[in-house]
């Protein structure tokens, strides 16, 4: 690296205003001069009171928080799913060898299909209203919960695990009160990936599959060739994941400061 | 050994139930779930005569291509930008908040405005390729450089190693197994994006073999287009392991 040039909090806040106000320059030097119609390149305060007006103005049926509201719906079942099944299932695994060996190579070979390749499927067994999606995001939330819980109860010290058998723990007890506790660092940063894919799944199946939601929003806009539509969609999907990131992130953070790093 | 015994039969123990639950039983209805057969036979119409506009081995290459096109533009433009943010303190704090900004996106969710701006065709695969795994090429290319070690970059200079070649004997070896990592996680999000492109809209492709088979309630060949889906993403990514150990011969894996 070359030598830390000496930078001070301004130059620092100044070079970072700049590189904004480049971008924004651009932007906006682009929509004006009429490189592109407005219609396909409008400039930034277009957006901005697009995405103001969309919030009390409905657009295919709803407003923005609204079609926020139904697909956060989506995405809070299907990452609960996740959660629900992928947990328990993960700690199982790293207990029962024999669970282990049967489910890890299904596992394998089932993550190489991607979340999104579900959505035909998705469509065809629940609909397209709610369960179409839920599965789609299920299916991007899903391995990350199992595998981080998995190699998290995997990984537990073997001394702990053996006092707990000399006190006479069973299966149960050990599973819920030492795997689980121990792997809890490792299972966070886990929830933190699936969340993240999650998000994303949602978009695509809304995409694909749905009649309201914040993806719908954006193929609707998309259809009407309003890009100041598409572009204050693709804002709230930035600011409710970044969010949501920013949210399990400050868990993970907490866990390790009482529990040591995953 | 014992492992791949468990494996190997608990696929063939899944194979049975599939046989039994469809074909042999009608347990669940070939409408929910094609049997064995229906997905065989979808399977050799669509590599012989063609399903969706082409044969599979057409819309394989078709997908292919669009994936190493946009992955290569991003590697292009994306490492030599994460680079130069790693060794410069001001091109960071340049760019940096301009990133941030664009970051919480998702790749997916840029496609309605790909195929705004660039219409149904390739070039709007392409674009929301490239964005799929540009973020993730700057940022490990980014950290790649700031890991290196501070006195092997001192002592590179004091010997008179400067400009190309300090890049190419310093910072490219240094920064190129994080690289690697970035390029290997970007390369699943690549495909994901690219199949829902292709859900959206196209005219040849693994995605839209899927779109196609789903309007026409084709239950088989959904099967068939997922599988090729998770042959193609496997194939990916194990040939770039394999550049990945050709391009560090020193890295013992």
């Amino acid at each position: 690296m070359k030598m830390r040039e000496r930078m001070t909090g301004w130059e620092l806040l100044g070079l970072g205003l700049a590189g904004l106000a480049t971008f924004f320059g651009v932007w906006s030097l682009a929509a004006v001069a009429g490189l592109a119609p407005p219609q396909f390149l409008p400039p930034p305060w277009t957006v901005a009171r697009e995405f103001v007006h969309l919030t009390h103005e409905p657009f295919v049926g709803y407003t923005l928080q609204q079609h926020l509201a139904s697909s956060f719906m989506r995405f809070g079942m299907g990452f609960g799913l996740a959660v629900a099944i992928g947990v328990p299932l993960g700690l199982a695994m790293g207990w029962f060898r024999s669970l282990d060996m049967i489910v890890s190579p299904l596992f394998d070979a089932l993550r190489f299909v991607a979340p999104i390749a579900w959505v035909p499927f998705a469509a065809l067994w629940f609909g397209t209203g709610i369960g179409g999606p839920v599965l789609v995001i299920f299916t991007g939330a899903f391995p990350p919960c199992v595998i981080n819980t998995y190699r998290g109860a995997r990984f537990v010290e073997p001394h702990l695990i053996e006092a707990a058998r000399t006190l006479g723990a069973g299966n149960r007890q050990i599973i819920l009160e030492v795997l689980l506790p121990a792997s809890v660092p490792s299972i966070v940063a886990g929830l933190r990936v699936s969340a993240g894919l999650a998000w994303q799944s949602l978009v695509g199946a809304e995409l694909i599959v749905a009649s309201s939601g914040i993806g719908y929003l954006l193929v609707k806009g998309q259809a009407n060739i309003s890009t100041d539509i598409v572009m204050s969609g693709m804002i709230a999907i930035g600011i409710v994941g970044f969010v949501i990131d920013t949210l399990l992130q400050a868990l993970q953070r907490r866990v390790q400061r009482t529990r040591g790093r995953a | 050994m014992l492992r791949l015994a468990v494996g190997a039969a608990t696929f063939a123990a899944l194979a049975v139930a599939w046989y039994l639950a469809t074909s042999a039983t009608h347990f669940i209805p070939p409408i929910y779930l094609p049997t064995p057969q229906e997905v065989w036979q979808a399977l050799t119409q669509i590599v012989v005569t063609g399903y969706a506009d082409g044969r599979l081995h057409q819309h394989f290459l078709h997908s292919c291509g669009l994936v190493l096109m946009g992955f290569a533009a991003a590697i292009g433009i994306g490492v030599p930008l994460g680079m130069w943010m790693g060794w410069s303190w001001r091109a960071e704090a340049f760019v940096n908040p301009v990133f941030l900004l664009i970051r919480p996106i998702p790749p997916l969710a840029w496609i309605p405005l790909a195929i705004v701006w660039l219409g149904l065709g390739d070039a709007a695969k392409v674009l929301v390729i490239w964005f799929a795994a540009f973020v993730p090429a700057v940022i490990n290319s980014y950290t790649g450089v700031r890991t290196i070690e501070r006195h092997v970059i001192e002592a590179a200079q004091s010997l008179g190693i400067r400009g190309p070649m300090l890049v190419r004997e310093i910072l490219v070896p240094g920064a190129l197994p994080l690289i690697f990592t970035g390029l290997r996680l970007s390369l699943q999000a690549c495909w994901t994006t690219l199949v829902a492109a292709e859900l959206i809209g196209a005219i040849l492709g693994l995605g839209h073999v899927l779109y196609q088979a789903g309007l026409d309630i084709y239950p088989a060949m959904i099967v068939v287009g997922m599988l090729s889906v998770a042959v193609a993403g496997a194939l990916m990514t194990h040939v770039l392991g394999w550049i990945e150990k050709r391009a560090m011969p020193w890295r013992i894996a």
